[in-house]
């Protein structure tokens, strides 16, 4: 029942959420807070719980599962299951979204009752994508993350959130409308194979799948992930979204969403359809590439913090999309980590950026400067996280880079020399980021409060997750490697 | 007729007595009050018969009825409506002068209509049905006769409706001309041979004519003008009570006919659903009026139920079913709001009187959300679990490329359904004060609008028992 709760938790919170902040708003954050807490201690139950690597193999693959008949008229199941990678990806949702409730506690002052009912609602959402089985539950899923992230930009965004909710919104449901067609036609390929109305990926994925269906169907999961992720075409949602997202908006977005497309890739469009996946990998790694540099270019030339944040993004879950499909084990866990990595540092990257604009009111460069001298804290933070975000050795994000290209170079020279250029770009451009706003002639006149010490404690606790897992990815990728093992496409 | 017979036509005669018994009363003594009780009155004892009708079993009453599970299914479905729209009714009405004992007749009677049409089995009880409708519409829609738009509308609905109802007649005649029979059984037994020209030609004008009662596009041109100027209740009505007993209709009659054996039916079906699809989510796109905007949407989503329709087997019925539910009751919240929202005064039209809605009611917008919402398709709501089945039952018939049009029209409906939504949270200044308009919500509609938000929202949780019961309402008329 604790995956359960792991959904339902936040739901509830959030609706609770909404009721009684209509009376008061601090009863809202405190049952926003109350609620991720509950999640976040049943995580770190699960932590304590796992299994040493050794004990877990293909026949003992979940930690937990709960399975319940839902609609079993058309076979629709309640399946939830959590494994290293689920619980990896659940672990994070849990951080980002104390993290996305720390920052909003004294920047969101309008409607604060509603913003915490959708702010709940993504993360039960996101939370119901990293562990459900079911195809028709991971769509619905998927869907729920939508509707409330779209309010959370169009009601407490920026300047021209309007554009940026509707860009977003249709961008991200076109690919899931398309994935849940493709959904439907595996449905009814294994009935018509088995007579078995079923909608478990597990089931489904001793599906034959003859012709050119494979490759249909594929594609269908595909272009849902790669629009979330996002992949090089598909990006021109991304910037807008997270610019003009509130603080907690961008954090969710940037921190959490673009996973669930990579959590997607790996949990379900390469175990379903390993031949059609094989032959999509070359396409694939092209696009992760070209998603590498232009995303790393592109940040290069941005003036709004927000914006410049976004573009890095696209960089590195290039990175990821390289590692998913580069057909090697190092390369699959080196993608995990760095997914989670780049959480936590786009996380604190947002909220720091959210910081300066709720401060001085600007995101734009030009205008910014000098921080160093007035804001120490703040300043300092800004250059850890961009550090960690450009990959120095010793952080997470290293870790994971470094691995993805290991395995990549091992089976593809050529990907690997390319993407490796665009590290040299990310130092630019996290270089550059610090230097215009921290240092120079100082633009703020009027006096400016440094990090208090709530936001201490938050980008405390993500230095202290970063350091860990630069310094010991052992520990986490031991624990994922297990399941990693079972996808065919990840055994190199 | 033996006394069986009689009870399992106890809803429509619980009906007939009641809207003779509004007659009567306004001769005793005129009285909008007691016409509204008489009809709430008549609508309840009729659910309460449904299950004494139920109990007496499935069977065919005369050549021209069908009381089985699948007339008792859609007819619990129009009454529990019926009698939704009717506390609406009362509502709309309470804040504006003048006698309203023709309206609620007029209620009863399109009720009655649509129960005969979703019961029929044969082409006069059909054309009785329909015509019972029609003609009670004739006079709701122009019911504000004193505006020039309201009888604009009605006069265009009475025109297209006729001409309609000359296509669904010659149809008819056509069928009988080469069958020379007037049940719809009798005609698969002539299509087994090989269904002839002039029948086929028969069936599709008769299509024709449906077509216009549902508003599919090309034969949608009423929709807009009779959703923006009859009164609110009304266009509610139409939207649920009008086309779903048309869809229901057509789902038997497709079955039973073998409809599916016309390779040019189907696809001319398809073009329709398609166009319907597409037109209805475009044209919805830029419109300033909210209740334009969900005339088109309401042909949207009779589109995507001709999906399951031309998908057939037993899970089209099915899937349209469930989908016809959730619609009613999206499109009863929806169109609920928008009467209390003009209780007192004026239409409740253009979006600007819904912006901001959320901080001056939430309850009205939180319920409107959600029908928005699951007119949209979003999860949580039961639109997404009935949007899925259509899919799910297009799919199962192979009509993939149908299923991708339905994907694509319905991520353009996404667009104004959430325009709509964000712009009742939106933080500008309200487009009415709250002093401007009079009169409350009232409780006992303002409960019922909560119990179809919590209906819906239950759908889309818990949809087990609904699919079940259609499962089993249907077996009788699709097999499986």
């Amino acid at each position: 029942m604790n995956l359960a709760f792991l959904v339902l938790v936040p739901l509830i919170a959030g609706l609770l959420a909404w009721l009684l902040g209509r009376k008061s708003d601090s009863a809202a954050r405190l049952t926003a807070f109350v609620g991720l807490s509950i999640d976040l201690g049943i995580v770190i139950s699960l932590w304590v719980r796992f299994p040493r690597a050794a004990a877990v193999g293909p026949g003992n693959r979940w930690l937990e599962q709960l399975d319940l008949p839902w609609i079993p008229q058309l076979g629709i199941r309640v399946h939830l299951a959590l494994d290293g990678l689920s619980l990896l990806l659940v672990s994070l949702t849990a951080v980002l979204g104390l993290v996305a409730l720390a920052v909003s506690w004294s920047s969101v002052q309008k409607r604060v009752g509603l913003f915490h009912f959708h702010l709940m609602f993504v993360l039960a959402g996101i939370m119901g994508v990293f562990l459900t089985l079911d195809l028709f539950l991971f769509a619905l899923f998927w869907e729920l993350m939508l509707v409330p992230t779209y309010f959370l930009i169009v009601i407490w965004g920026h300047e021209n959130r309007q554009s940026a909710g509707i860009k977003f919104f249709l961008f991200t449901q076109a690919g899931g409308l398309l994935m849940i067609l493709a959904i439907l036609g595996l449905h009814f390929l294994h009935a018509s194979q088995t007579g078995e109305y079923t909608f478990d990926a597990l089931r489904l994925a001793a599906t034959h799948l003859p012709g050119r269906w494979g490759m249909l169907l594929m594609l269908g999961f595909f272009l849902a992930f790669a629009v979330k992720l996002p992949a090089f075409p598909l990006h021109p949602w991304l910037p807008d979204a997270h610019t003009e997202a509130p603080t907690a908006g961008s954090i969710i977005l940037a921190g959490l969403l673009l996973k669930t497309g990579a959590y997607g890739l790996i949990r379900f469009a390469l175990p379903l359809f390993p031949q059609a996946s094989a032959r999509l990998a070359p396409w694939a790694m092209v696009l992760a590439v070209a998603g590498v540099i232009y995303g790393g270019l592109a940040a290069f030339g941005q003036r709004d913090i927000k914006r410049l944040i976004a573009y890095t993004s696209i960089s590195h879950l290039g990175f990821v999309l390289l590692g998913v499909y580069a057909g090697s084990r190092a390369a699959l866990e080196g993608a995990v980590l760095l997914m989670v990595c780049h959480g936590l540092t786009t996380g604190a990257l947002f909220a720091l950026a959210g910081g300066i604009q709720d401060r001085l009111g600007t995101r734009d460069m030009a205008s910014l400067g000098g921080l160093w001298s007035v804001t120490p804290r703040l300043a300092a933070m800004t250059l850890f996280f961009a550090l960690a975000a450009m990959g120095l050795p010793g952080l997470g994000n290293f870790a994971g880079e470094f691995l993805v290209l290991l395995g990549v170079f091992a089976v593809h020279l050529l990907p690997a020399l390319l993407a490796a250029t665009a590290m040299i770009v990310s130092v630019v451009y996290a270089l550059t980021l610090v230097r215009r706003t921290m240092f120079g002639p100082s633009r703020p006149a009027a006096a400016v409060v440094d990090l208090g010490a709530t936001e201490m404690i938050v980008m405390s606790g993500l230095i202290l997750l970063i350091l860990y897992l630069g310094l010991f990815p052992q520990t986490v990728i031991d624990r994922i490697r297990p399941f990693l093992q079972i996808i065919p496409g990840g055994i190199g | 007729m033996n006394m069986s017979d009689l009870v399992s036509l106890l809803p429509l005669l619980v009906l007939v007595a009641a809207a003779l018994a509004v007659l009567v009363a306004a001769v005793v003594r005129r009285s909008t009050q007691a016409a509204s009780w008489i009809t709430l009155a008549g609508l309840g004892a009729a659910l309460l018969g449904v299950p004494a009708a139920a109990r007496s079993g499935a069977m065919r009453v005369s050549d021209l009825i069908a009381v089985d599970g699948f007339t008792l299914f859609f007819t619990v479905l129009l009454l529990a409506t019926a009698l939704v729209v009717c506390l609406l009714s009362v509502s709309y009405w309470r804040g504006r002068r003048g006698r309203r004992e023709e309206y609620y007749l007029l209620l009863l009677t399109a009720t009655i209509g649509a129960i005969v049409v979703v019961s029929s089995i044969h082409y006069i009880s059909l054309i009785l049905g329909i015509e019972i409708l029609s003609v009670s519409f004739f006079v709701l829609v122009a019911y504000r006769r004193h505006k020039a738009e309201a009888l604009e509308a009605g006069m265009k609905y009475l025109v297209l409706a006729g001409v309609s109802t000359a296509f669904l007649l010659f149809g008819v005649a056509l069928i009988y001309a080469e069958v020379g029979s007037l049940g719809f059984q009798d005609v698969v037994t002539s299509m087994a041979t090989g269904p002839g020209l002039v029948a086929t030609a028969g069936v599709g004008l008769l299509l024709v004519g449906v077509g216009f009662k549902m508003s599919l596009v090309p034969f949608h041109l009423w929709t807009p003008d009779v959703f923006q100027a009859a009164p609110a209740p009304v266009v509610a009505f139409i939207a649920t009570v009008s086309k779903g007993a048309i869809l229901a209709l057509m789902l038997r009659y497709a079955a039973v006919v073998a409809l599916y054996q016309s390779r040019s039916l189907v696809a001319a079906l398809g073009v329709i659903s398609v166009l319907s699809m597409l037109a209805g989510n475009l044209l919805a796109l830029r419109q300033r009026s909210l209740r334009r905007l969900l005339a088109y949407s309401s042909i949207a989503h009779m589109g995507y139920l001709l999906v399951a329709l031309i998908a057939g087997g037993t899970r089209g019925p099915e899937a349209a079913g469930f989908y016809l539910v959730v619609y009613f009751l999206a499109t009863l919240c929806v169109f609920g709001v928008v009467v209390l929202r003009a209780v007192g005064r004026g239409q409740a039209d253009d979006l600007e009187d819904f912006r901001a809605l959320a901080w001056e009611r939430p309850g009205l917008a939180a319920v409107m959300a959600i029908g928005m919402l699951s007119l949209a398709g979003i999860p949580i709501t039961g639109g997404f679990l009935g949007k899925f089945y259509l899919l799910l039952a297009g799919a199962s018939a192979g009509l993939y490329p149908l299923a991708a049009v339905l994907v694509a029209s319905s991520v353009i409906g996404l667009f104004y359904y959430l325009r709509v939504v964000a712009g009742l949270f939106t933080s500008e200044e309200p487009g009415i004060r709250r002093s401007e308009w009079g009169g409350s919500a009232g409780t006992v509609s303002g409960l019922v609008l909560g119990l179809l938000t919590a209906a819906l929202t239950f759908l889309g949780v818990y949809p087990r028992l609904l699919v079940g019961l259609i499962a089993v309402a249907m077996r009788g008329v699709f097999g499986g």
